[in-house]
């Protein structure tokens, strides 16, 4: 017999969607039948009262969440979002309802033993409810109480080899796309890059010292499988500086028909014989493709990488050899100023262990500029709008490069610096006058 | 219940203590196919929604079978997941960028007895546990938020309009039908956590009313200048006002300057704005982050208000599911929703869509606002 009536929430356990609503009423039940015996260290029935006052803001349209929650561990200022419901009489077993982030592996790739040690430890300390995964990336454990924090954290960094993700101002949690590990577009290893300076920037991820917060992202193509153009405050997506690799056999097996368009990605629905002119060469935003003959031809030179062709004809076409990442800074959503997509910072750089050219030329000359001169909340992309991009480009030592445009400016207002005209900018009226009369 | 010590001591809290080690290897957790090939992959096939092959230059393949996830779930599930990946899978998981389950084999003998126990799997209410799908050009996995499951900022819910809409567009979940991938994600305020200002389809909650104001403790609990500064359209300024006869500091809010975006709740837990009538969500389209053909573009709105609709939002829901038969059925292949909507022509997506256009849709946010309306007589009737 369940705690509260549920009747809204109730609504969505049908439906063909894996319903949360039957997994927490599963979970409610095991524990309250408790089997294993455990000795749980929080209300056994949180996960009715977290339905019970879910059907409540079903009702009233409104959270029952307080505002806010600050809470932790000793040593760190970030990695728990303490929560209490504003309903605690009639909800005592979500009365403190606090999330833990966990740091997670590269690629989001487990074993059971590590997972199932994770449900252990969760099951005893906190309500068994999570989330997989946080946007930013982080394994969420979702709903335990303040005495239990240290205790999890103790357990976590002892028994598990693991630490807490990130939250506040500060660095926070880098997330990456699945890579080399799987996928033949990676034109780096994102997981080593992403570890890598997870691992170096530990102090910045934990304690924070920024305006605000900042975020790291690692996409292996641009494809951007993890969204950082959109989603980190430095993106790092992968491309190729040589010729694509043509395999003019394979292109000839496309055309023919023994190889489907798009690895498969439309085979739901009749398009047609597949039109190599129509759907690859066309589509070209740069129109830098050909054919002669029955040889496809591209200009690489004049070629994006927008991977649409590659996208097509994944056995046909390969990324090139030279290959590297482009760097994007600024992305963010619309709070304060609107909302930012990457901008392009550095057109290339090698991505190679141990990654030094990135961390002192890049991202150390970045933070130091925008923790000295970013306002209070201030995100990157916004110091950026605020100061401008030439900025970015005297704090980063390089020349300004078209590349890091979509067009050049329109309006005339422009400012020189005053070393860079003849004479500088202390005149005297007088002079002036000399040749000019009042 | 008896409190259990973890071995950590209150009375001496730095001692013993670990910090800075970070999350746990990337290659610990690899399976062997993936560890022996990493950075040797060939190509890839999509077999069927939701099964991929990727082949090495050694050879060796590896099937990774794409499960849904409602991305909050239990120990009690992530337990299930781990039996079957221990039964089918060596032991090894992963999960993707939009919250989806992958189960890895590395023998296509081992494919289908994987498929047939994943689509078995049901809960007592009847949804399926593991729903195969979400690869190729069809709807894949929401990208969410916390609703009003754990966040003090919503607007609307995050599991339950996700869980709705996912039931309405499940065939596509499971087929290769669309012109090319429909991203779709929800946020339940406009910090927008997540990727809806980036996705094809994006569901926002949103506020209607400006923020009431507790000024018996405001100043107690907020520091003022910060909620001074934090509204984008400076409707928040100083204000002392008169409480049962105490003079005390707080803030007034311009009415007729607020568009009730909530920063300043997040800065001030006196000034609350949560409203059952007022709040409700926003609808956006267009939006991408891959470069393939089109550079990322932002999703613009397109709904201004549809009501929260608890349990169901069945309204949020039909427009939606409308929106992907539109576009599906009139897009070219390999065209994002935003790369069609602007091909056709924005007039042409709120007729086709048969969705109202309404002043609010227009751009009114600074300069940026005019570069958003039209400055030319090209346009269509």
């Amino acid at each position: 017999m369940a705690k509260h009536e549920t009747p809204m929430l109730d609504q969505l356990e049908s439906g063909p969607w894996p319903s949360f609503v039957s997994d927490l009423k599963q979970q409610a039940e095991k524990r309250a039948k408790n089997k294993e015996g455990i000795e749980f260290q929080i209300p056994t029935d949180v996960v009715e009262d977290l339905l019970g006052i879910l059907e409540l803001s079903f009702k009233h349209g409104r959270t029952h969440w307080k505002h806010g929650g600050i809470v932790g561990v000793f040593g760190y200022g970030g990695g728990v979002i303490g929560r209490y419901c504003d309903q605690p009489q009639a909800f005592p077993g979500v009365a403190h309802f606090h999330t833990m982030r966990i740091a997670q592996p590269g690629g989001k790739f487990y074993t059971t033993a590590f997972l199932r040690q994770l449900c252990d430890l969760w099951d005893l300390r906190g309500s068994g409810i999570t989330n997989m995964h946080g946007s930013t990336g982080d394994v969420i454990l979702l709903g335990t109480t303040t005495p239990q924090l240290e205790e999890i954290f103790f357990e976590l960094t002892h028994k598990m080899n693991q630490d807490l993700g990130g939250s506040g101002s500060n660095l926070r949690t880098p997330a990456d796309c699945i890579g080399q590990a799987r996928c033949e577009y990676a034109c780096y290893d994102t997981q080593d890059l992403c570890y890598d300076l997870t691992q170096e920037y530990q102090d910045e991820l934990h304690r924070p010292a920024f305006p605000y917060k900042f975020k790291f992202k690692f996409d292996g193509c641009p494809n951007c499988c993890v969204a950082s153009i959109a989603r980190s405050d430095l993106s790092f997506i992968g491309t190729w500086k040589d010729d694509i690799k043509i395999d003019q056999e394979a292109v000839q097996a496309y055309i023919g028909g023994e190889l489907k368009p798009n690895a498969g990605a439309h085979s739901s629905r009749d398009w047609g014989k597949f039109d190599i002119q129509k759907e690859v060469i066309g589509r070209c935003p740069t129109e830098c493709m050909a054919m002669d003959g029955n040889t496809l031809k591209i200009n690489n030179r004049e070629c994006t990488r927008c991977m649409h062709c590659i996208n097509v004809m994944p056995r046909a076409l390969r990324i090139g050899d030279e290959r590297g990442l482009s760097i994007f800074a600024g992305a963010k959503a619309p709070i304060l100023d609107g909302a930012q997509m990457g901008t392009l910072v550095v057109p290339f750089i090698e991505a190679e262990a141990p990654y030094t050219k990135i961390k002192e030329t890049v991202i150390e000359p970045l933070w130091d500029w925008w923790m000295e001169e970013g306002k209070n909340r201030e995100r990157m992309g916004e110091l950026m709008k605020r100061q401008g991009l030439q900025r970015v480009i005297e704090v980063l030592g390089v020349d300004p490069d078209p590349r890091m445009v979509q067009e050049p400016r329109s309006n005339p207002y422009i400012f020189w610096k005053e070393d860079e005209v003849e004479g500088g900018f202390e005149r005297d009226i007088n002079e002036f006058r000399k040749y000019h009369q009042r | 219940m008896a409190f259990i010590s973890s071995g950590y001591n209150p009375e001496k809290p730095m001692e013993n203590r670990i910090t800075d080690i970070g999350p746990r290897k990337y290659d610990e957790f690899y399976p062997p196919v993936i560890a022996k090939n990493k950075g040797q992959w060939l190509y890839h096939e999509i077999l069927q929604p939701g099964v991929l092959v990727h082949v090495a230059k050694s050879g060796d393949e590896v099937y990774t079978v794409r499960c849904g996830g409602a991305r909050l779930m239990t120990t009690s599930l992530i337990n299930e997941i781990c039996d079957l990946a221990d039964k089918h899978c060596g032991g090894y998981v992963r999960w993707t960028t939009r919250n989806n389950i992958e189960f890895m084999v590395d023998n296509k003998s081992k494919v289908q007895p994987l498929i047939d126990d994943l689509s078995g799997r049901k809960f007592d209410g009847g949804s399926f546990k593991f729903p195969i799908g979400g690869t190729g050009a069809g709807v894949s996995n929401i990208v969410h938020t916390q609703g009003w499951i754990h966040c003090h900022t919503p607007a609307t819910d995050a599991s339950g309009p996700v869980k709705a809409v996912m039931d309405e567009v499940f065939a596509d979940f499971q087929s290769h039908r669309m012109p090319a991938p429909v991203r779709v994600s929800l946020a339940c305020c406009l910090n927008m956590c997540g990727a809806v200002h980036c996705s094809d389809i994006a569901i926002l909650g949103y506020h209607r009313k400006p923020p009431m104001l507790d000024h018996e403790y405001l100043d107690k609990m907020c520091e003022i200048p910060l909620a001074i500064a934090s509204c984008p359209t400076a409707a928040i300024k100083p204000a002392k006002v008169e409480i049962n006869g105490q003079k005390l500091n707080s803030v007034a809010v311009n009415n007729d300057r607020c568009m009730y975006c909530g920063n300043c709740y997040t800065m001030c837990p006196s000034m609350p704005l949560a409203d059952k009538e007022g709040d409700g969500i926003v609808i956006m389209a267009g939006g991408k982050v891959s470069n393939r053909i089109s550079a990322p573009k932002f999703s613009k709105v397109v709904v201004a208000f549809i009501p929260n609709e608890a349990p169901r939002w069945p309204t949020a829901s039909k427009v939606i599911k409308n929106m992907i038969d539109v576009y599906a059925s009139d897009a070219r292949k390999y065209e994002r929703l935003g790369d069609w909507a602007e091909r056709i022509g924005w007039e042409r997506f709120f007729e086709k869509c048969e969705i109202d256009f309404t002043h609010h849709l227009i751009d009114d946010f600074r300069d940026p606002a005019y570069y958003t309306w039209r400055q030319t007589t090209q346009f269509k009737f």
